[in-house]
């Protein structure tokens, strides 16, 4: 989840609201398809076949699913408008991108402080204590023209809102 | 006319401030004064710069560009000593005085040093709260063959010390005054789990002592002796035994102090137009409902937000701190809020889970059925969750059963709650 | 034997190559027939437990899964065909009746396959239904025999006003409606598909005889509220919310027999919705036990006419049955606003099989013959003929209008659009697509937005593709069409045929 280096210090109007993801967990099937899906937009190849069976590393994804019966949702950053996380970073690897609002992350200036966990209230960071650094957050595909979990879900459950709110669809940019 | 804002401290909060102002009004002039040299960096990683875990490079959290960028007029090197509230100056220690239109007092905290017999300047005796402690411990050891250490005071200070001083295969042996370490953050059970930890990476640790006297050896320190009579023969010593707010700016003039600057809601002090926010402000505490210090980087970068759009014009409210730390000691992971360690009464509740053959511990303290306290080691995967539940005063009782469960998440909460997070904007830190 | 091990009906085969092991047809399937082995990190496959719904198909991102029909395993022949063995193989083990869903699928002559339209050519522009306005609107309800007017001057001219009242009439801006299905044979979001597509394109949708659950309440007035044998669900806000009423008599899947939704489907929803205690079952008696001879019929239907205060079309739906034309005239004359016949083609979420396949008569007979009876009897404008019975297309739908229906119902080729995969297993409750359950596990899957949004196209399509049919005659509105049977003629049909459908054959002239 590599984020533009410069962007990284520059203050952010305040008013730029990002593009959402929201889940309407009336609709989750809970097939757990946001997660390949997420998994083969960040991988090297973006090819789901070579993603999972390849050489290539398999990233985490920037999804956490929770299931309870017939109710699931899948749950990922939100990037709120006003991000704890951001305040928590202690290295700043946690940033906001001045373009799109969005709420990114330098993997290479990550200490592993999990501050950015302890302050999360969705919880949605995941830590990978293999490499002492925080190891996925959804960056909203900013390298894709879609979120690849919102393409891809098989019952609309997972929608895209712009800037004011209103549903975006996959060919709407 | 330009409104000049004056910012004393170049730390997250004084940091945080200048971004609040700069958003809301971008034609101010902005100036920090820092008494430090380096462009700015995150304290809480001295000591990872400490155990080699991490360049110098990687503890700066907004680098030069972001100055210019926002046009920050950033001074190094420079001490404020004196404030003229009256005239709205200050004097710095070379006697130059800087005007302000608006003042934000960010001068952070400094250590205690407890009297010590012997102890005046004496060479390898260090505090450990700044960069310079960090980058000064780093040369003594190299140029002194340092192989042993001892650490007073086994609060998260000493204690990150320590973890540093070990990743560069130092022996330490910590003496802490209380009954356990960790003794202001943790509970009993969850100080046992980490001392035996501890332990297990080599170190000593001794309880219930102090040190009453510092021996010098060919010019530096050699040794302690503990109140107990036991000697301590070591190379180095670090005081850390607490940190107090730095409120001297604040004497000889009207600002109300107490243990910090006093601050309302807006990060007002008792005087117009000056302002205090981080680790020197003792503002409102979420969940006494008075005021309290609360040193931790999260809150300071909040609070100094707050206190720059008031500062800007933008009336905003703090809602309050409370402490909130993730730490990682002796390779567990832990994270904690709130009141970790209740008083034994009736109006508290506490839930708790232990496995001490997989070092897991949590802890989760109730009042009126809304979290209070939390205390997780070993598993902190999706902590913030709690810390949601906290902010938001939520009664737990349809699923206090459930709260400690490996499952536990949003589908175990209320579908109200779990939809306002969905669609909502987050919660405040 | 007293087990025979049945051979699957299917074979599932998964790529290898293309198979990343997601598991998201394990977690899919309704019935279990996918499972994942973590130990040795395997996908497996039980294709016993398969219906051939392909839900696991259709989502698996890979494209790793075919399934298809498993056909060596029992030989066949023409007398004796793999169906017939399977199920006297079935009735060996079971003892009991076999049950199925969907429509038939018997190999009964398809007589809309043989029945083709007209064009114009020369002597009769057609029409470009982009250049020029087609009219599809139809009325549903009892047309009046002479219209009467009278005038008034006013300001030194003639202002004229209509002298007749005329009967509540259904306004559809196509000749499409969505046929009955019962909330408890069908889930929710089905129905609010289908009801919120019925609103937005301005037509009908129909609740069964299920009542009319509260969450479709603000689609109640495009709903047909439907009064069956059960009664369930009937009150008076009932009556009173629709927009028309329909006594059900019979339905083509299952002629003569009563319906039956078992106990363990009665669940909050729907005992509310029809109004009987959670956890019995809710029985369908085979006749209304209020109407055994057609007076009986004309009491209810006025009976239902006063409680709407004469406001709304009350309607009459039966299966079409051997004498099905004089069915329809004592209907008629006995008050109906408009009758519904059901053909052998319709479909329905549980039915014996053989009842299914064997009783009722093609519709596309059944409407010739209606609406033959009731112009020789000079009382075709009395009441609207809707026909149901499996249309699969718009050139079913513009035959059927052609041959002499107002309207056609659709229900089978709505749930298809749904998603539907005509398994044919509706009856066990565990359809994957969302559609015949009451499973939330299940019936999440039918986002009632995309449903809707599906709906709408199916109707939007057909509707164009009518129009592009209707111009390709040179008619410019199907009431032009309506009954015309000289725009059809027949291929393949022998004399006696063509004479109940009353079309001549390809090649002959007027």
């Amino acid at each position: 989840m590599q984020g533009k280096h410069g962007e990284m210090n520059k203050t952010s109007k305040k008013n730029m609201k990002p593009r959402r993801i929201v889940l309407r967990e009336e609709y989750c099937i809970g097939c757990r398809l946001c997660e390949v899906h997420c998994i083969t937009q960040h991988s090297m190849s973006r090819n789901i076949i070579k993603a999972y069976r390849g050489t290539e590393p398999r990233p985490e994804s920037g999804i956490y699913f929770e299931e309870s019966g017939p109710v699931s949702f899948a749950l990922q950053c939100r990037h709120c408008d006003d991000p704890p996380c951001l305040y928590s970073c202690l290295t700043g690897a946690l940033y906001r991108d001045r373009k799109s609002g969005q709420v990114l992350y330098n993997k290479d200036k990550c200490v592993g402080c999990w501050m950015c966990i302890m302050s999360c209230p969705l919880g949605a960071i995941k830590p990978d204590f293999k490499n002492q650094r925080a190891g996925s957050k959804c960056d909203l595909c900013l390298e894709a023209e879609f979120p690849a979990c919102v393409a891809n879900c098989p019952n609309e459950a997972i929608i895209l809102l712009d800037e004011n709110g209103q549903r975006m669809l996959k060919n709407d940019d | 006319m330009t409104i000049e804002y004056l910012i004393i401290g170049n730390s997250t909060a004084g940091i945080n401030a200048a971004e609040a102002i700069r958003e809301t009004n971008n034609t101010g002039k902005v100036t920090i004064i820092s008494d430090e040299r380096i462009v700015n960096y995150s304290r809480p990683l001295i000591s990872h710069y400490l155990g080699g875990k991490i360049t110098e490079e990687k503890m700066i959290f907004r680098d030069r560009e972001f100055y210019s960028d926002n046009r920050i007029e950033l001074q190094t090197g420079r001490k404020a000593v004196s404030i003229n509230p009256g005239r709205k100056t200050i004097v710095l220690s070379d006697n130059t005085k800087i005007k302000f239109d608006k003042l934000l007092i960010a001068t952070g905290g400094e250590p205690i040093v407890p009297p010590i017999e012997g102890k005046i300047s004496m060479p390898g005796i260090f505090t450990f709260t700044k960069y310079d402690d960090a980058r000064q411990m780093l040369d003594y050891m190299k140029k002194n063959k340092v192989k042993q250490a001892v650490v007073l005071g086994a609060g998260l200070i000493g204690l990150k010390c320590t973890e540093g001083l070990l990743a560069q295969g130092i022996t330490v042996s910590i003496v802490e005054l209380a009954d356990r370490v960790l003794a202001n953050t943790f509970d009993r059970a969850a100080s046992e789990i980490l001392e035996k930890e501890l332990m297990r990476n080599g170190c000593r640790v001794l309880k219930n002592d102090t040190i009453v006297r510092v021996e010098k050896s060919a010019g530096k320190f050699a040794g302690a002796v503990l109140k107990t009579g036991r000697k301590l023969k070591a190379d180095m010593l670090v005081i850390a035994i607490g940190v107090v707010p730095r409120i001297g700016l604040a004497k000889g003039t009207q600002i109300k102090t107490s243990r910090g600057i006093i601050v309302n809601d807006r990060m007002q002090t008792s005087v117009r137009d000056i302002y205090a926010a981080g680790d020197v402000a003792q503002a409102a505490d979420f969940l006494s409902g008075g005021k309290s210090v609360t040193a931790i980087w999260p809150v300071a970068a909040r609070q100094g937000r707050v206190a720059g759009y008031n500062m800007a014009g933008k009336s905003t409210e703090y809602s309050g701190s409370f402490a909130m730390n993730s730490v990682e000691l002796a390779g567990i992971p832990t994270i904690s809020f709130g009141l970790t360690n209740p008083p034994e009464s009736p109006e508290y509740e506490v839930l708790v889970r232990t496995e001490p053959e997989n070092r897991f511990y949590r802890k989760i303290v109730l009042k009126n059925n809304r979290i209070v306290g939390f205390i997780t080691l070993g598993r902190i995967e999706r902590a913030g969750i709690f810390l949601g539940l906290i902010r938001e005063r939520l009664n737990v009782s349809s699923y206090k059963n459930s709260l400690l469960s490996d499952s536990f998440g949003f589908l175990l909460l209320p579908s109200e709650y779990r939809k306002h997070l969905v669609t909502g904007n987050g919660i405040e830190v | 034997m007293a087990k025979a091990k049945r051979n699957s009906e299917f074979i599932i085969e998964r790529d290898k190559e293309k198979c990343v092991k997601c598991q998201a047809c394990v977690r899919v399937c309704a019935n279990n027939v996918h499972s994942f082995d973590a130990g040795g990190d395997t996908v497996s496959s039980d294709p016993l437990l398969c219906v051939g719904c392909h839900f696991c198909e259709d989502i698996c991102p890979t494209g790793a899964l075919r399934i298809s029909r498993n056909i060596s395993d029992i030989k066949a022949n023409a007398n004796w065909s793999r169906e017939t063995v399977r199920s006297i193989t079935k009735q060996a083990e079971t003892g009991g009746i076999l049950l199925t869903g969907m429509g038939s699928d018997v190999h009964l002559k398809d007589y809309f396959r043989h029945i083709i339209l007209n064009a114009a050519q020369v002597t009769n522009p057609s029409i470009d239904p982009l250049r020029e306005p087609m009219e599809l609107k139809t009325f549903i309800g009892s047309k009046p025999g002479k219209v009467e007017y009278g005038f008034n001057i006013a300001g030194g001219r003639k202002k004229y006003f209509l002298k007749t009242s005329l009967p509540p009439q259904l306004m559809l801006e196509t000749p499409i409606m969505f046929s009955a299905m019962s909330f408890g044979s069908v889930s929710l979001n089905t129905l609010r598909s289908i009801a919120q597509a019925a609103a937005e394109y301005g037509t009908y949708w129909n609740t069964g005889e299920g009542g009319l659950p509260e969450e479709l309440k603000p689609f109640a007035n495009r709903a047909i509220v439907q009064v069956a044998s059960g009664r369930f669900g009937v009150d008076i806000d009932y009556l009173e919310s629709g927009a028309a009423v329909e006594i059900k008599i019979g339905q083509g899947a299952k002629p003569g027999i009563g319906g039956h939704l078992p106990g363990e489907k009665v669940s909050g929803q729907i005992s509310r919705t029809r109004m009987i205690p959670e956890g019995t079952d809710a029985l369908s008696p085979a006749p209304h036990h209020d109407i055994y001879s057609i007076e009986d019929l004309r009491q209810l239907i006025y009976a239902l006419k006063e409680a709407v205060c004469y406001r709304k079309p009350v309607g009459v739906k039966i299966a079409a049955v051997h004498n099905v034309a004089a069915i329809v005239s004592g209907i008629v004359r006995a008050g109906a606003d408009y009758v519904a016949i059901d053909g052998i083609r319709g479909g329905t979420g549980a039915a014996p099989t053989v009842i299914r396949d064997n009783v009722g008569i093609p519709i596309e007979l059944a409407i010739a013959v209606v609406d033959q009876r009731l112009r020789e009897e000079g009382i075709r404008h009395q009441a609207s003929v809707i026909a149901a019975g499996g249309f699969r297309s718009s050139a079913d739908v513009i035959k059927a209008i052609a041959l002499g229906a107002d309207a056609v119902y659709i229900g089978t080729a709505a749930l298809v659009a749904l998603g539907c995969h005509i398994c044919q297993k509706c009856y066990t409750g565990k359809c994957n697509w969302g559609i015949a359950t009451q499973d939330p596990y299940l019936t999440r899957r039918l986002n009632p937005e995309i449903g809707a949004r599906r709906a709408f196209n199916l109707l939007r399509a057909w509707s164009v593709e009518i129009k592009e049919m209707l111009g390709g005659m040179g008619i410019n509105a199907i009431e032009s069409l309506r009954g015309n049977r000289e725009q059809l003629r027949a291929v393949g049909l022998d004399e006696k045929e063509r004479e109940i459908l009353g079309i001549k054959h390809a090649g002959e002239t007027w």
